[in-house]
Formats: C-alpha cells, structure tokens, sequence
C-alpha cells in the first residue's frame, strides 16, 4: 500500500464514468469466460448459444419478454425502497404473497366476469404484497429493527407457506395425488397484446410511474431525503414513519403485482416456484441502474436476455439454467468493483513524487 | 429417543460450521451475506474432489479452498474496494449458487466413493460415549462432528482468551479507535472473513459428504440463511451458536419425526419456524438492553483511514 495513494475524486468527467463501466462489463464478460473454460465448456460456444437462444426468431423473443415483465416490475418495487435505503431483500417473499391472494381471487370468485376477476386479483396480490413488505416496515419504523434479514427471513416464511398449501388445503383433489394447486380457468389469465400477455404494458406504465414518483412528486422527493439522512428528513419536518410505511407498501404492492402476473399468465396457477429468484435478481439490476427507473427499464431487458440465454443452454448444450446467475454474480461484482474507481482517485506515490519536483 | 437427538446433532452441524464461520467475519465488522452461496461453493468443490481422489482429506481441503476463494471475493470488493457489504454478500450467494450448479452438471447423481464414506463412519469415543444418553447423542458421532466441537471451543478461547482475539473484537466494534491504537484493521478484517468463509464451506461440505454423500443440486436449500439469522439468535457467542444451529437442526426434522410418531403435522408449516424464530430473535434483539448481546458496533459501517 506505501506505494499507492487512494484520494477521494470530486468531480470526475461524465465520458469517464461511461468509460469505466463498460470497461468493467467488458472485465466481467472475459471472466465469466475464463470461468466457463475451467470448467470445461467452450466460452465462446456458450455465449454464442446465449445470444441465440434469447433474441433468434420470434419465440425466443417472446420468451425473452416473458422475463423481462416480472423483473421490471419486481425491480421497479426494489427501487423505490433502495432510494430509501431500507434493504427490501424480501421481493421473492412479496411475490409469493402476491401469488396467491390472486389466486385465492382466482379460484374461489370464478364466475365474476373475465374483467373484473382480473382487476380483483391484481387489487389482492399489490395488497398481500404490500402487507408482506408492511410488516418489516412498521418495525423498522417504531423500533428500528433491522430490516435485511426481516425481509430475508419472510421470504422463506411465504414460500414454505405456499408450498403448505400446495400440499395440503390447496391441492387439486382431481390431480390423482400429484401436489398442486388447481389450474385457473380462462377466465383469470391475462390476456396477450401482440403476443405477448399485457403485464409488457403494466410495465412500461409503472416505470413512468415509478420515474415521475422518485423525481417529480413532493412524497418521492421524501423517500430520498429519508433515505439520504434521517436527521435531515426529521429536521424539515417530514414525518419519517409514515415515509417507511407508505414506501414499503408501494414496494411491496408492485413485487405483488409481479406475483399475480406470473400465476395468471406463466403458470397459470399457484407454484411454490413461481416467484423463480426475480426478487433477487431486482436487486442485481436496481444496484446496476443505479435507482434510475428508466435505466432500470434496459438493464432489466439485458438481464432478461441473460436468463433465457441461460435457460436455453439447459435445452441445448445440458447446461444448467444457474449459470446465468453465476455470470449475473460475476457482472456484478466487477460493477461492485468499479465504483470504488468512480469515487476514488488511485495514484503512485513516484509519479506523484515527480510531479512535485 | 435417543436416536432423534443424535440425527439432531447432524442436522445441526453444517449450521454450526456456517454460524461460527460467519460470527468470526461479523465480529471483525463485516456481515457477509454470502454464507448460502459459500456453503454451495464448498458442497460442490469438496464432492467433487472427494468423487475424482477418493480422498476424505482432499474434499475436506476442496470444500476449505472453496469457501476460502468466495470470501476473498467478498473481503477485496468490501474491504479494499469499499463496495456495500450488503450488496456484495448477495451477488456472492447469487454467484456461489449458479456456480455449484453449474460446477456440479457432470457428477449430478453420482455417489462418492467408499473410500471417502468410509472416513466419515461414526466413531465411538472411549468412555465419554458410554455414559447414558449424553454418549449416544454427542460421542457417538462422526469426525466432522467432533471437529465442529472443537471450532466451537476454539473461537470461544480466542475471543474471549486470548490478544488477538481482543484485537479482533476491537476491530468490529469500533474501527477507528481499533486502527489508532495500532491494531491493522484491514488485515484482520482479511483474515477473518476468510477463515469464515472457509468454515462456511466446511459447512456446506458436510452436507455433500456426509448428510447425503450424493451430488444434488439444492443440497444447502436455504440453511447458509438460517446461518445468517443463528449469529443474531446467538447474540456473536460460539457457545450460544452451538445451541442455536443443534435447536435449529431439531427443528429441520422435527416433523418427519412427529409424522413417523402418528402425529399429523406438514413438515412445510416446521420447516417455518426456524424463519419465524429468527424473525421474533430480530426483532427482540432491537429491544435488548444487556450491552454484552448487542451487534460488534461497526458492523456493516466500512472503515477508510483517508475520510476521517
């Protein structure tokens, strides 16, 4: 370290930062190959396939869509709770809750019309997702309990709880034995546009949404300050408390809706899988985008590309699915690795020394 | 009875590997989320080189080197690097787990061979296993049990016995006080969340070696969390962690028991409580005013010398 001088950068060029990033993408794709090659596949096949398999012909490219809608969704919630600075790492868990308040919705209210089922579970699953989410808020808010492994934990408590109904009270008495839950009837699944179901359009609306909340509304603007400083936040009068609250809601309301969109539209019912590490992978892609909804919008469609690039390995060359969460992982820890070049100034003393003289 | 308090023991060992493990890294003042994805980490390479040598010694190595590389990751992005501890345990897991599954493709299924299993056989300790009940629960067990005993004594002694264990304590509670009285902060912080990860990789080891000594795909299956929640449940103590992780494995197979008993119980609702538990433990935890079970005091803050 003698050797080396590290000092805080105050201003650095907006081509820099560019610069930096893609540089460090560029790092984290060579060495994701690297690791691919020491485990014994070609990098370059793999990545060929990848590409391939997420944008080649129309199909692939609805698949594609299909992971990009919950991940949008899912990282628009994990957004407006990261600018807050309450570590929402309960997304899977708000999914899964939302899940099966639609489906509660959906198999027990069948005979409503079409319209108004739909509207009636998508109202469930952002209130059971935002209930989810409300409980950690509330505790965080009136005793400061730490929120990352209260949501974490939740999480674990939703799925087990899903996978209890799908054994017990809620399998399909007509399944033969098989545990599941019956299949909704027509009636409670999306319809599509252009082929793929409308949740593509939910999502673009709620990425408006979520841009004009954080940057142009007076309660967005709250969420930053909160998030930002709380002494300062208590100092011009906001009421923190019910800042956590109503954010955490809004949070866990849209990782609900997420929920309610995989049920209805992808599996057509309620699964103990089905929430299928969206809540994670939000964060991977709210840290990327920096909390910026519209940049979140992209690298949601980059990382949706990622994850059926990798399911199609599994098809094609028997590759598990997981390493598209091994590259994500490696993505990641380069951008990690990155910022600390953003924010600091790493210099030699020597060339420093000869400067001054 | 006898017998459920002995599988209980199992149960509990990988957790007991992972809890400590991760209480070391968080007594140096870093919370490494990583702790699932290390664990996979080390049930992968410690399989996989127990499968190819046959040597229990060399798994036992692959699964240390394993979690040893994961945490050195995690310590050169938050430690030198200075990037969110939170953010960076996650992508760890992230990548450890679709790093197993993809690492573990060629041996799915495969068994290990009887050289490795034959290692891990139980063995009787002469005398201590022959007193009543305490004999068959604890003394007669496996190696790696035993090995976990001996971490357990091993990190009580050097937190509470000895200086560098002070030093180390120093460090997670207050960082800069720790670096003014000369105590090299970022090299403890090293070498703590390594040794960590290494033990969490022993902990995931134990799961592919010896729990079932068949490669599968979920073998951690959420316990590096359960790991996590153990460390605040024990409030940073070994002897309390030990209690903790065996509770915790009771709880994991509490239910199949239960169902073998004629008691009509889902494992699914079980499986919740060790969840619920933690979920209670957390939120007690913020209420607790004894200063001897709170959080090292710099926990998850980042320390650089140059902002002061």
């Amino acid at each position: 370290m003698k050797f080396i001088t590290i000092s805080r950068r105050d201003d650095i060029p907006r081509n820099r930062i560019v610069l930096i990033r893609i540089l460090a993408i560029l790092l984290s794709i060579a060495f994701a190959g690297i690791v691919i090659m020491a485990l014994g596949y070609n990098p370059l096949a793999v990545f060929r396939q990848m590409i391939k398999g997420a944008l080649g012909g129309k199909i692939r490219l609805q698949q594609t869509a299909l992971k990009a809608v919950p991940l949008i969704i899912t990282t628009m919630g994990i957004i407006v709770a990261f600018k807050m600075k309450f570590w929402n790492i309960g997304g899977e868990g708000q999914i899964m809750m939302g899940a099966m308040a639609a489906s509660f919705v959906a198999l027990n209210y069948s005979h409503l019309p079409k319209t108004l089922l739909l509207i009636l579970m998508a109202l469930a699953s952002i209130v059971a997702g935002g209930l989810w989410a409300f409980i950690p808020a509330i505790f965080k808010a009136k005793l400061g309990t730490n929120e990352t492994i209260f949501t974490l934990m939740l999480n674990y408590i939703a799925i087990k709880f899903v996978t209890f109904l799908q054994y017990g009270p809620w399998k399909d008495p007509t399944s033969q034995g098989y545990p599941k839950v019956p299949d909704f009837t027509a009636k409670a699944i999306l319809p599509n546009v252009f082929g793929v179901h409308i949740g593509w359009i939910i999502a673009i609306i709620l990425v408006i949404v979520t841009y004009i909340f954080i940057n142009h509304t007076k309660k967005g603007y709250e969420v930053t300050v909160v998030g930002e400083s709380v002494d300062t936040a208590r100092y011009a009068g906001i009421n923190i408390q019910s800042v956590i609250i109503v954010t955490m809601l809004i949070s866990g309301g849209m990782c609900g809706l997420t929920g309610m969109i995989q049920a209805s539209a992808i599996e057509k019912t309620l699964t103990a899988s089905l929430s299928a590490n969206y809540g994670f992978s939000a964060i991977t892609t709210a840290w990327l985008s920096r909390l910026n909804a519209v940049a979140a919008f992209f690298v949601c469609i980059c990382f949706a590309i990622l994850l059926q690039g990798g399911a199609s390995l599994q098809i094609t060359m028997n590759i598990p699915a997981a390493v598209a969460d091994m590259i994500q992982g490696i993505i990641l820890f380069f951008v990690l690795g990155s910022e600390f070049f953003l924010q600091y100034k790493v210099g030699f003393r020597k060339r420093l020394a000869k400067e001054e003289a | 009875m006898g017998g459920f308090f002995a599988a209980v023991i199992i149960a509990g060992t990988p957790l007991l590997f992972a809890t400590i493990g991760e209480l070391l890294t968080q007594k140096a003042g870093n919370m490494n989320l990583g702790v699932e994805g290390l664990m996979m980490m080390g049930a992968v390479c410690g399989f996989i080189a127990g499968f190819k040598t046959g040597n229990a010694g060399l798994a036992l190595l692959g699964a240390i080197a394993a979690g040893a590389v994961g945490s050195l990751i995690y310590a050169f992005l938050t430690i030198t690097l200075r990037a969110n501890q939170q953010v960076t345990g996650l992508t760890l897991t992230m990548f450890g787990v679709g790093f197993a599954k993809f690492a573990g493709t060629n041996v799915m299924g495969s068994v290990l061979p009887a050289s490795v299993k034959a290692f891990f056989t139980k063995i009787e300790i002469p005398l201590l296993s022959k007193i009543p009940y305490i004999g068959e629960i604890f003394f007669s067990q496996d190696v790696f049990v035993y090995f976990g005993y001996i971490i357990v004594l091993l990190a009580y002694l050097y937190l509470n016995k000895t200086k560098n264990g002070l030093n180390l304590r120093a460090v997670g509670e207050n960082a800069p006080a720790a670096d003014a009285s000369g105590i090299s902060v970022n090299l403890y912080k090293y070498i703590h969340v390594i040794i960590g990860g290494a033990l969490c990789g022993l902990g995931g080891a134990y799961l592919s070696l010896v729990t079932i000594p068949v490669w599968q795909e979920n073998v951690v299956a959420g316990r590096g969390w359960i790991a996590v929640a153990l460390v605040i449940f024990a409030s940073w103590k070994p002897g309390k962690a030990m209690v903790g992780a065996f509770v915790f494995g009771g709880l994991s197979i509490l239910g199949f028991r239960l169902q073998s008993m004629g008691i009509q119980v889902s494992q699914y609702l079980i499986d919740m409580l060790p969840y619920v538990a933690t979920v209670i433990i957390v939120i007690i935890s913020t209420r607790k005013n004894r200063k001897e079970d709170m959080p090292p005091g710099w926990l998850t803050l980042p320390y650089f010398r140059e902002d002061r």
